[in-house]
This record gives C-alpha cells, sequence and structure tokens, in this order.
C-alpha cells in the first residue's frame, strides 16, 4: 500500500483514517516521516530528531490497532515545538543556556498527546525563548522555509517565527502536524507565511504547564497543520483543564472536529477598520477582500466595524511581553541546570553575569532590558502600569466589537515571507510584522490563520479569523468555509 | 492624687531624655503539610534537598498552584486579629537574584494583601495597650545557602524554598523594648490559639525584622532602620536598646541616621550595617502572571470563622468572670494554647468526676495546675506537651482530695509517685495504703498519747497559748503517719484540748 501513497502527503485526518482502515500501518507513517525529517536537514528545523519516539508510537499503535484499542492520535506523527518540555529528550528553547537540558517531565501538552498514541518525530527549532518574528534568533541556526520567491533569486526566506521549526516541518511535509506556541502571533504569522494553518486558542484553553514561559499571560499553546480539520483534531487533544496550571481554564473542551461546518448562515463577520495599515501591500488588501467574499459566499454577513485602540497594541505588547520575560527568564542563572559559566576567581554575582552574557541571545537580551527598564521603580507606573490599562481598553475594543459581529476577519500579516537578514537588524521593523496578531493576543482571544492564496512573487498570504472567547468552533467553522473557497493547495517546489 | 501609671519608658542622653519607637514585621512560616505552591512536604529537619518539588527547584515550565490551606491560615489569622479580610487579593512578584531564591523572584503580595487593618492588645506596666497591624501578606520563603560544608564552595538547600510565610506588620505603635517584646509573645500565643503557626522561634518557624528609630518626646519620627531575621524575644528586646543606644550616640555627636537594614549580634547585643538604601534593591514589584487573582467567596470566609478556636482575650473574660479563676493563675494558664488546651481538659474531666460544674472545681483545679504541675514540670524542666501526668490523672486526682479520700499532704505525696511513676492516683493509693482515715477513735487515741507525752504544753495552751495548737496538729498527724483527715483532727483536738 504505502509503496503506492506518499504518506508524508496526507493530512492528519488522512493518516488517522487511513491508519484505521488498515489502508496502511503507523509504522509505515512513521517511517515515512522520518525519512523525511532526515532528508530535510538543509531546513534546519529540527533541533533534536528522535525517530525512536516516533517508531515506539506507531509500534503501540500497530499493536493497539490489532487489538482494538485505538486512541484519537493512534498512527499520528507530530513534530514538536522545543518550548515544550519532554522527559528524557533535550529541551533547549533553541538558546544557549539551556544547553544540556533535559527534562525529567512532560508539559501536559506533550504528556496528552503521548497519551493519545501520537509520536514525535523530534523537537523543532523556534526563535530563542520564542522572541522573535523570522526564526533568526534561535541560537541553533536559522530555519529555512521551504517557500522561494518566483524571481529565480533563491533568497533565503524567514518561515515565520517563532514558531519557524514548526511551520517549516508541516509546509516541507518532514510532519504532518506540529506543536507551536503563540505569546502575539507565533502560530498565526508563520502558518501565514508558509501556506499551512494555525490556531491560537483561547487563553487557558492549553495548559502552560512544562511549556518553557516567554509571557505567562500571553503564552498559549496551539496546533499547527496543513488543514482546519487538522487543527481541530490536535486541539482536542491539547486543550483542556489542567491543575497544574493555575491561569487553566475550567472548561469541557467540545468536540470541535465532529462539529466542523463550512456554513456560516447566520454569522456576522466583522472587518475591523484600523486594521487597513498605511503601507500594506495591495495584494493582502486584494486577499482580504476575497476572504470578505468567501465568508459572504458561505452565507456570513459583513459588517463593518471598529478597534479603536489597535494602533496602541504593539507598544503595549511590548511593554508587557519583556516586562513579564525579564522575570519568567530570571530562572537561568547557571545555578541548577543548563549553562553555567564560572570564569576563574568568580563570585556569585560574575556566575550569573558569565552564564547570562554567554547563554542569551541578542534579542533575549534586549528584551529582558526592556522588561527591567518597564519594571523599575520610577518607570513602573508610566509603563508597566499604563500598558495594563491599555490592554484593558483593547479588551474591551472586542467586547464592544462582539456587539455587532461574531468573527473578525483580517490579513494575518502585513506581508509575506521576507528574506532572513531582511528585518533582523531592524528590530521595530521586526515587531511591527506582529501588528494584526498582538492584540488578539493582549485580549486573550481564539485566533487561527488559514491560508488564502499567493502574491506575485509565489508566495503564501494568511487570512486570520479571530472569536470570542472560547468560541474556537466558530473560528474553525469560518477558518473551514475560507479553505474550501480558497483552494489552497499549492506546495513549496522542493529545493532541499 | 499622684498619677499611678508609671514613667514611660526613656532612654537618658547626654541631651536629655529620648523616646523609642518601634515597628515589627513578624514572619511566620504558616502550618501546613505543604509549601506554598508546590506539593512538597514542608516538615522541618529534612535531609538537604529532600523537600524539593520541581516547582521549587524553579524547573522551565513549571508553575506555581496556590495552597489553599495556606491562604486559609493566614485568612483565620487575620479574623484573630480582628482584620479586615480582602476578599479579592494578587501575588507579585519582588524579583531579584540570589543562590537561596531557583526562581529569581519571590512570590508575595505588595499590593494587595490578602489581610488588612487590624490590631492585637497588649498588656503593658501602664495597662492595657493597642497595637495597630497594618496588613498580613502572605509569601514563599527562601532555600538556605551553606557555607560550612566545603572549603570554597557554598551549597544550597532548598527545603525551605517555597514554604509559606505569613508576614504580619506592625504599625510603629511601640514605645519601649517591653513592649515589643509583649506584642511578640502575644501575637506568637495568638498563631498558637489559632493554629496557624507554631510560633517556634528557634526553628526559625517565626522571626522578625525590628523597625527602630528615636526622637525627643513630641518631635516627629525620626529615620528608622530595620534589623532583619531576629529570632528570639529577649533578642528583640536586646536588638531594640542596642540599636536605640546606637542612633542616640550618632544624633548626639551631631550626626544623622542612615535609612539601612541591618543585622543582630546576639553575642555582642549589637547591630551592625548589612546595606544602606543607596544600595538597596529595586525589586521590580509586578503581579504574577502565572496566578489569578484570589477571590474569597462567603463560604470559605464563613468555614474560616467557625473554625476558629476561642481567643485568649475572650477566654480571660471568661476564667475571670465565669470560672472566677484568680488573675495569677489565669494568666499562666492563657499564655499558651497547650497550657490551655490541658488545664481545659483537667477542667471537664474534673468537673465530670465530680458530678460539679466547672466554675465549682475551677479554684481547686487552676490552684493544683499552676502550683503543683507547673513547679513540677518547671522542676523537671519539661513543657506541658510531655507531662508525665495526664488531665485525666490530674482531674482524678482532684477527685480524690474533693472527695475526702486523700487530704493535701497526701495529694501531695501521690502527686510525687503519678510524676515517677505515671500510675493513675487511685492505684498508688491502693497500693501504698495512702488514704487519709477519719476514725475517730484512732485519731482520739493518738491525741491522748500527744497530750499525755506533753503535759506541760497542754498546760500552757490551757493558759492562753493558742499559737500551740499547730504543734498539737503537727504532733497528731505524725502520730498519725500523715493519712489523719486534717479536719477530724482539728475538731477532735480542739474538743480534747478544750478539756
Amino acid at each position: 500500500m504505502s509503496s503506492m501513497t506518499d504518506l508524508t502527503a496526507l493530512t492528519i485526518s488522512d493518516l488517522r483514517d487511513g491508519f484505521r482502515a488498515g489502508s496502511f500501518s503507523a509504522r509505515e507513517t512513521a517511517e515515512a516521516f522520518n525519512a523525511a525529517v532526515v532528508s530535510g536537514r538543509p531546513l534546519n528545523a529540527f533541533l533534536v530528531e528522535t525517530p525512536d519516539h516516533a517508531l515506539a508510537a506507531a509500534d503501540k499503535a500497530d499493536a493497539d490497532r490489532a487489538s482494538g484499542d485505538l486512541k484519537p492520535l493512534s498512527g499520528v506523527p507530530l513534530g514538536i515545538k522545543d518550548l515544550f518540555c519532554t522527559a528524557g529528550y533535550a529541551t533547549t528553547a533553541a538558546s544557549g543556556i539551556l544547553d544540556g537540558f533535559v527534562p525529567t517531565y512532560d508539559s501536559t501538552i506533550t504528556s496528552k498527546l503521548f497519551g493519545a498514541g501520537a509520536g514525535m518525530l523530534g523537537k523543532l527549532n523556534l526563535d530563542q525563548f520564542a522572541m522573535g518574528s523570522s526564526n533568526e534568533t534561535s541560537a541553533f541556526g536559522n530555519v529555512l522555509s521551504p517557500w522561494r520567491r518566483n524571481d529565480g533569486g533563491n533568497a533565503a526566506l524567514a518561515p515565520g517565527g517563532s514558531s519557524g521549526g514548526s511551520s517549516a516541518a508541516v509546509a516541507a511535509r518532514m510532519a504532518p502536524g506540529a506543536t507551536g506556541t503563540d505569546t502575539g502571533g507565533s502560530i498565526r504569522q508563520p502558518a501565514a507565511f508558509t501556506g499551512i494553518s494555525g490556531i491560537k486558542p483561547t487563553y487557558g484553553r492549553c495548559s502552560r504547564y512544562g511549556v518553557i514561559a516567554f509571557a505567562s499571560s500571553l503564552d498559549q499553546a496551539g496546533p499547527m497543520a496543513q488543514t482546519v480539520r487538522d487543527c481541530a483534531i490536535l486541539l482536542e487533544t491539547m486543550a483542556g483543564f489542567d491543575p497544574k496550571d493555575s491561569t487553566s481554564l475550567d472548561e469541557a473542551v467540545p468536540a470541535w472536529e465532529k462539529s466542523l461546518s463550512p456554513d456560516l448562515k447566520g454569522k456576522r463577520i466583522g472587518i475591523p477598520k484600523e486594521y487597513r495599515v498605511d503601507g500594506m501591500p495591495a495584494e493582502i488588501e486584494a486577499l482580504w477582500q476575497k476572504g470578505i467574499d468567501w465568508a459572504r459566499d458561505a452565507g456570513a454577513e459583513i459588517v463593518e466595524v471598529s478597534l479603536p485602540h489597535t494602533r496602541h497594541a504593539l507598544p503595549t505588547y511590548y511593554i508587557i511581553a519583556p516586562a513579564e520575560a525579564s522575570s519568567n527568564l530570571a530562572r537561568y542563572d547557571g545555578v541548577r541546570y543548563g549553562l553555567r559559566d564560572l570564569p576563574e576567581g568568580a563570585n556569585l554575582q560574575d556566575m550569573y553575569a558569565a552564564t547570562r552574557a554567554h547563554g542569551f541571545g541578542a534579542e533575549v537580551k534586549r528584551r529582558i532590558m526592556i522588561g527591567t527598564y518597564v519594571l523599575s521603580a520610577g518607570f513602573y507606573d508610566a509603563y508597566y502600569t499604563k500598558a495594563q490599562r491599555v490592554r484593558a481598553l483593547i479588551a474591551r475594543d472586542f467586547e464592544e466589537a462582539w456587539g455587532k459581529c461574531d468573527l473578525l476577519l483580517t490579513p494575518t500579516a502585513p506581508s509575506a515571507a521576507f528574506a532572513l537578514g531582511e528585518k533582523s537588524a531592524d528590530p521595530l521593523a521586526m515587531y511591527l510584522n506582529d501588528v494584526f496578531t498582538v492584540p488578539s493576543s493582549l485580549a486573550g482571544l481564539p485566533a487561527m490563520s488559514v491560508p488564502g492564496g499567493l502574491d506575485a512573487q509565489g508566495l503564501p498570504l494568511g487570512l486570520q479569523i479571530i472569536g470570542r472567547p472560547l468560541d474556537e468552533q466558530g473560528v474553525l467553522d469560518a477558518g473551514l468555509a475560507i479553505e474550501e473557497r480558497a483552494g489552497f493547495t499549492t506546495r513549496a517546489n522542493r529545493w532541499w | 492624687m499622684p498619677d499611678a501609671s508609671p514613667a514611660p519608658y526613656r532612654i537618658e542622653g547626654a541631651t536629655g531624655a529620648w523616646e523609642v519607637v518601634i515597628g515589627l514585621e513578624v514572619h511566620a512560616q504558616i502550618t501546613s503539610n505543604a509549601k506554598l505552591f508546590s506539593g512538597a512536604s514542608t516538615a522541618f529537619g529534612a535531609e538537604p534537598n529532600a523537600n524539593v518539588s520541581l516547582v521549587d527547584a524553579a524547573m522551565p515550565g513549571m508553575l506555581p498552584v496556590p495552597n489553599r490551606e495556606c491562604i486559609r491560615q493566614a485568612v483565620r489569622t487575620g479574623m484573630a486579629i480582628d482584620a479586615q479580610i480582602n476578599r479579592w487579593s494578587r501575588f507579585d512578584r519582588k524579583n531579584y537574584f540570589y543562590a537561596d531564591l531557583p526562581q529569581g523572584y519571590q512570590i508575595s503580595q505588595l499590593y494587595h494583601p490578602i489581610v488588612g487593618e487590624g490590631s492585637l492588645a497588649i498588656q503593658t506596666d501602664a495597662g492595657d495597650k493597642v497595637i495597630g497591624i497594618e496588613r498580613i501578606h502572605v509569601e514563599q520563603d527562601a532555600g538556605k545557602l551553606m557555607h560550612d560544608q566545603h572549603p570554597t564552595r557554598s551549597y544550597v538547600d532548598l527545603n525551605r524554598s517555597g514554604v509559606a510565610l505569613m508576614e504580619i506588620v506592625s504599625r510603629p505603635d511601640m514605645r519601649s523594648p517591653a513592649e515589643a517584646g509583649a506584642y511578640l509573645r502575644k501575637l506568637r500565643a495568638i498563631l498558637r490559639y489559632v493554629g496557624s503557626c507554631d510560633g517556634n522561634m528557634e526553628e526559625g518557624s517565626m522571626r522578625a525584622d525590628v523597625n527602630v528609630s528615636v526622637r525627643k518626646p513630641g518631635d516627629p519620627f525620626g529615620t528608622r532602620t530595620e534589623t532583619k531575621n531576629v529570632n528570639s524575644v529577649r533578642f528583640v528586646m536586646q536588638a531594640i536598646e542596642g540599636e536605640a543606644r546606637r542612633q542616640i550616640d550618632v544624633l548626639e555627636a551631631g550626626g544623622s541616621i542612615v535609612q539601612e537594614t541591618r543585622l543582630f549580634d546576639p553575642d555582642k547585643g549589637e547591630t551592625r550595617s548589612m546595606r544602606s538604601k543607596e544600595d538597596a534593591h529595586d525589586y521590580r514589584y509586578f503581579p504574577d502572571p502565572d496566578l489569578l487573582p484570589l477571590e474569597l467567596d462567603d463560604l470559605f470566609l464563613e468555614e474560616c470563622r467557625a473554625s476558629l478556636p476561642e481567643l485568649p482575650d475572650v477566654k480571660a473574660t471568661r476564667y475571670r468572670d465565669v470560672l472566677g479563676l484568680a488573675p495569677g493563675n489565669a494568666e499562666v494558664i492563657l499564655a499558651d494554647v497547650a497550657n490551655a488546651r490541658w488545664f481545659e481538659t483537667l477542667l471537664a474531666e474534673a468537673a465530670a468526676r465530680q458530678g460539679k460544674p466547672e466554675p465549682e472545681v475551677a479554684k481547686a483545679a487552676s490552684n493544683w495546675f499552676v502550683s503543683d504541675l507547673f513547679g513540677a514540670l518547671n522542676r523537671l524542666g519539661r513543657d506541658i506537651e510531655d507531662s508525665p501526668v495526664s488531665a485525666g490523672q490530674g482531674a482524678e486526682l482532684l477527685a480524690l482530695v474533693a472527695d475526702g479520700t486523700l487530704s493535701g499532704t497526701l495529694a501531695k505525696q501521690v502527686f510525687e509517685i503519678m510524676l515517677e511513676t505515671g500510675d493513675d492516683p487511685a492505684k498508688i493509693v491502693e497500693d501504698r495504703g495512702l488514704k487519709q482515715t477519719s476514725d475517730t477513735g484512732a485519731i482520739e487515741a493518738e491525741i491522748a498519747k500527744v497530750m499525755a507525752a506533753n503535759a506541760d504544753k497542754v498546760a500552757d495552751y490551757r493558759g492562753g497559748k493558742d499559737k500551740l495548737f499547730g504543734f498539737f496538729v503537727g504532733q497528731t498527724m505524725k502520730a498519725m503517719g500523715g493519712k489523719a483527715n486534717p479536719a477530724v483532727v482539728n475538731d477532735l483536738l480542739k474538743k480534747a484540748l478544750a478539756g
């Protein structure tokens, strides 16, 4: 069977259903993806390859199938962003400061995924501590997007960030799906850049336990995969109340996949006027219009809405996220695990300074410095307190919009994938890439990106759907309606 | 009429009398099986790093989850000092680097503490005085550095890391070392009554940061210093005196007081500078984003209140007004919850055995508790918690006295044997034949012998030397081997001597 089918081309639902139907074994699937991981090494998407984990889970799935004990993700191997702690497997957050760190414990998300039968193909590269929008801040090298411009220039493109390893791995068919995390757009923007789907659920849906923290009040895990249905399948396993995370929501997990419907009749979809930013490429405007047309075609009513505080979202985010990060990253001090730099004759303070100077990358240090500054005596009220107030106003904008609409439709990012090195010297230009994804992160809302089409250079562009708190179903349904109409089937030409 | 209250505490300096102003920040370890935000044990005396969870060691991705019992104990403590309980409170992070602080921040409550304004009454030479309590907040303890394990390295023990503390912050309302001592003792007693802290200062369960300033009476507050981590009532009092004297010396030499953190050296009875305000940390407090605000509902608050025991001040009133205890006895019993519990068990059992209401047996029970039992415990160097005699045995002894089986003298003998053997008093009486006799025939026979042998004294007594009566009682009791009922002896002697 498998010799006839390229298993790596299949979606998660195909892999799951084909495996259940006996069309192929889980081991065949795992072996096919393990081989794709090896041949995909030029993309540098994986920091650690774990073929044995994938095979062991596959063999278990095959045995389970024989004994009629199938689990939701039996036969499905996944890539795991290296921000999720995995027992017995190196976990570094792509930072030198965690070099050599092997957790003794699993994150709640990975233990749920593995418990549901999924195997792990490897740990995926990312921006260091999830800080970045291009995967260029990893201590272990850039991830290359499988996509290239059709201008013949062959410039290496960013796979987006911070979940750049995840987006590249799924787009290059090294994994049928992957975990991501999203603090200000880190699932949605890389999904948009690589022509795949990804959803950040409502803050609190997915446990943060065992996920290395960047900014606790914003960090949310979510799935990245080829299709909206695949995202729904993965999210059903990933989500759920966890008593080990105080911010976890004690809410039942709906049967999102089963309820999926592309019918948007009776839904009002809001178009926020403030998202028409200056300098946005015409192609993105055009795609947005297409998205609006598709939504209308699916039965939705289109309404214009206003989110007046949108322009304050980025500065607010770049105060709150670094403030939390500056404190969250204090534990990397060389005392208990990870890197320790102990110069000759060093005292404790010297050890801290040397360890952190050598262990953290430039972007991480920049954010620690910003965060330390905004929390300092004399500046706290002007920055942190004010940012929290603005955050509340941004959340209120959305609440007021929900009086007029059920979902919001926007572009995911203000540009297609840019070339590596193009923005890395200019942090502000890089930060601007999050302009459409950050507001919903600040409000803790579910939001997803689905591919909508290609720009003139042949690069994918994404559309973002934002929903009410806990309305992942509405978001996924609208995503499905767009997916069906966009008919996005283009894959990156294999050059690696 | 002169003012009866004693003169306020003053320290005489070269320029006149100085007043001391004292505020205390008491860190009290909350009694709980598990730490504040992790499931790890809080047991004292474990091997280093035996009680450390992944959360306590701040491993990557670990998250704090509040321990409900710790919150409950803080609320009950707040209720015990009549404080405002904040239904909405929040944890903040206090950021600083140190090897005993794995997270790089301490989770505490700066902006919105769980307990607000309260107060506590202390007894002073000038009568009762109310000391204001500004707040109680809940926070994590840090680990411990060990510098004596290796010539060039320091080791870290994280057993205490994450243990729940209450920080109880007083107003600067105390004016003498004695008041500070009384406040600490009273606070310790309340914590032990409530059961929210064992108050054991030697094991570090309770320690105080001492804020001291001095001023000329009537002047505004002076600049204060904070002496950290003083771990006994005596040391707190010494630290205040030493620090106040130091400040007075500085001021009288024309200097000024630097706001700073100091350490107390118990060997010298002095404080010394630890760090000044200039190199104070900027702790960059901000709300902990890993934790939701704490919201306390009615049910929780009701349970906290319902589970509070009778507190010392209420007990004191009841002991005085209902039980009619002598003030001295009441004070000894109330000083510690263990005393009060033991006494109240004794009282209940004594009343039950004698079939009388508690107030009727309270006086005898309290006298025996304070004089006999406490005397014995002091002699043996034991606490009430490891008394060799149980409250039930004490009640049995009191009943034997009340029903005339034992005289006071015999009761003391029996008690000594109880202390040695742990036997029940009835068994001792039975085994050793220590029962007192009211057999008038036997007593009269001995009286006759005593009078015959002391005819001269009989004559003297009858001639008006009343004081000799005691001599005849003693001789008769001696002849009876101490077992005669003293009341019967008295009666019969009076008759016989009257001739």
